[in-house]
């Protein structure tokens, strides 16, 4: 089975997150970059697919130069290989341009499944599963925390408001994954070791086939018009049981409509 | 803030970030609990040989990942900087796997030391007794050969992991020839009569049992001895070098963990109107606190490079040993001075690293002997 896992390369959720003031884009030199969490559980499940039916597991990144960092983390917790697609006409592109981009990587490696975590830490447009499946003409199943394979057929349980749906449909097809699916592994020092002479290959806009009128910051079909800053988070309430907590709770929990 | 690495490969900066991820994620949460109910965390290196991190420094054919000390070193100051106990743990074990590396026969290499350096068993050090702490050549437990096998008697006093491991590394005296009348035994744990004291109740360092491990008549094959007869003072102190590193490295991050959790707090917490770090007199305690944990490191990475580089290392070891531990103590007590009161309770972690840094002082030589072996290695 070809399955290629999506990973991203986003700023560490644990240092501060900024927009750069003269574009407005993503300030990535700011912050450490980390695997986009979500797709560390995408690449479980891709390694777990390739434990069960057998095959390879190929990483797919789009990103700057420093996102070989976040590869060779997803290479030594037991991926294949990898393609990395970079190009400084790709910086900017918004989740439009991203899937068309990668679907023309995508024409490069085949595919049987491609799998993906459902959203990025980083924009949290949570739309490429659904535009990569429109662009290919294959099934997606978004949001899965639960995907059992026989055959070309693939049944998942998605999540949803009330519970989950189970589905189904015939490879090929896109999966994003949440984080109920599984349990990532950590890489190990031998899988860092073997990670080293693994095949990455690097990937321009002329040899993925993009024409580079339909990607990066100019061409975007979106654009970010104005940011703030967060605001800061406001002093919590104390309320004092002075034996009617219950009902202050309910009440609280009542004005903001939770119950 | 993490510590400034210069770290000489691609595979040790992931290495690093390995360790981090797992520091983070495996021992942060579990470390208050564990620490405040003695309880020991088999679970953890369990995690830990399974990425690899217990058999950095040996050799990849026996399933080693054949790094330098300055590399291991430096993993291990990661593990500290968390988790004190697991940092000794992980040291412990080392020093009971080089007797096997360094003096087994191939055949004893290859029957155990796969086992070892994945992990799957844990290793304790048999070396002081009650009396015969800082002077091993003092030991009294006996090894006595009985055709093709050996019955030990004896007690083993501060067995880190006593009653925990899955092997004991033990020192015993074949013959009553002093220092060269002690030889080297491989136990597995469960041979029967090997028992062990209640463990210690300590200052610090509850997530690492301490006991005394009791030798009556514990009968093991010949095949079970790890060098020459009488060659076991001489691997005892060959392996004990390297064990000071071990240790400066653990110190060095413990060090490190109290700073960091006093810079945050010293931002955080404001006085007259600004934080305190911005009064000029915490804010020197804290660069003094910086300059101690910087230097403990230049001075363990100074020695582990000449030991990678095969050149003598011992009193490089010692100063390292002496420096580290020294400074830990400092720097911990200073970080419960900074953060005041808050810092004299347990809520925050520092009063529990001042306790952790107390016994860094004292075990794998006290820093009395390492001033000894350092003066006389200068009076040579």
């Amino acid at each position: 089975m070809n399955i290629v896992v999506l990973v991203k390369q986003v700023p560490d959720t644990e240092s501060p997150r900024k927009l750069k003031s003269d574009d407005s884009t993503l300030d990535r030199a700011a912050a450490d970059g980390v695997i986009n969490e979500l797709d560390e559980y995408a690449i479980e499940e891709a390694l777990k697919i390739k434990e069960a039916h057998g095959g390879e597991v190929t990483v797919l990144t789009m990103g700057p130069a420093k996102a070989t960092d976040s590869i060779r983390k997803a290479l030594a917790m037991g991926a294949d290989k990898a393609v990395h697609l970079v190009d400084d006409g790709l910086a900017g592109s918004d989740a439009l341009q991203t899937s068309y981009a990668i679907q023309q990587a995508l024409g490069r490696t085949g595919f049987d499944i491609v799998i993906l975590g459902s959203e990025s830490t980083d924009a949290r447009t949570g739309v490429l599963a659904a535009m990569l499946s429109e662009r290919l003409g294959v099934p997606q199943i978004t949001l899965a925390n639960k995907v059992e394979i026989d055959g070309s057929a693939i049944k998942a349980q998605r999540v949803t408001d009330y519970g989950y749906d189970r589905v189904e449909a015939t490879l090929p097809a896109v999966v994003s994954v949440v984080e109920k699916i599984n349990e990532p592994r950590y890489p190990s020092f031998k899988g860092i070791m073997a990670a080293k002479k693994k095949p990455v290959e690097t990937l321009g806009l002329g040899d993925a086939g993009i024409d580079a009128a339909q990607v990066g910051l100019a061409n975007a079909a979106t654009e970010v018009v104005d940011f703030a800053d967060a605001p800061a988070r406001a002093q919590g309430q104390i309320v004092t049981d002075e034996g009617d907590g219950g009902a202050k709770i309910a009440e609280f929990l009542a004005s903001k409509k939770f119950v | 803030m993490p510590a400034v690495r210069h770290l000489p490969t691609s595979e040790s900066e992931d290495l690093i970030a390995l360790t981090r991820e797992l520091a983070a994620k495996e021992l942060a949460p579990r470390v208050t609990a564990a620490e405040r109910e003695g309880a020991f965390p088999r679970e953890v290196f369990a995690t830990l040989g399974a990425a690899g991190l217990l058999s950095l420094p040996y050799p990849e054919e026996f399933g080693g990942g054949a790094q330098p000390y300055e590399v291991y070193l430096q993993v291990l100051e990661e593990i500290g900087a968390v988790w004190a106990s697991v940092g000794v743990g992980v040291s412990v074990h080392a020093l009971s796997c080089f007797p096997l590396f360094a003096y087994g026969t191939d055949e004893q290499r290859s029957a155990w030391l796969p086992g070892m350096l994945s992990g799957e068993r844990l290793g304790a050090y048999c070396l002081s007794e009650a009396h015969a702490g800082s002077d091993p050549a003092a030991m009294r437990a006996r090894a006595v050969r009985d055709g093709d096998s050996y019955v030990l008697d004896g007690a083993k006093a501060w067995t880190t992991h006593g009653g925990e491991a899955d092997f004991y590394t033990v020192m015993a005296r074949t013959s009553d020839d002093g220092a060269r009348g002690i030889s080297c035994f491989h136990v597995p744990a469960g041979t029967p009569g090997l028992e062990f004291d209640r463990p210690e109740d300590k200052m610090g360092l509850m997530g690492s049992t301490t006991a005394t491990v009791r030798l009556e008549g514990v009968r093991v094959p010949a095949g079970n001895r790890i060098g020459a007869e009488g060659q076991g003072l001489s691997i005892a102190l060959a392996g004990l070098d390297a064990g000071r590193l071990g240790i400066a490295a653990v110190a060095t991050g413990l060090a490190q963990g109290a700073l960091d959790t006093a810079v945050r707090y010293a931002k955080e917490r404001e006085a007259f109107g600004r934080a305190i770090i911005d009064h000029q007199g915490l804010a020197f305690v804290l660069a003094d606190m910086a300059a101690a944990v910087e230097s403990a490191r230049a001075t363990y990475l100074s020695a582990a490079r000449l030991k990678d580089a095969g050149r003598p290392y011992g009193r490089e070891a010692s100063i390292a040993k002496l420096i580290a531990t020294d400074n830990a103590m400092r720097v911990t007590t200073d970080a419960v001075q900074v953060l005041g009161g808050a810092g004299y309770t347990r809520d925050f972690p520092v009063e529990r690293y001042m306790r952790e840094a107390k016994v860094m002082q004292i075990f794998e030589g006290t820093n009395q002997i390492q001033r000894l072996v350092i003066s006389r290695h200068l009076a040579r």
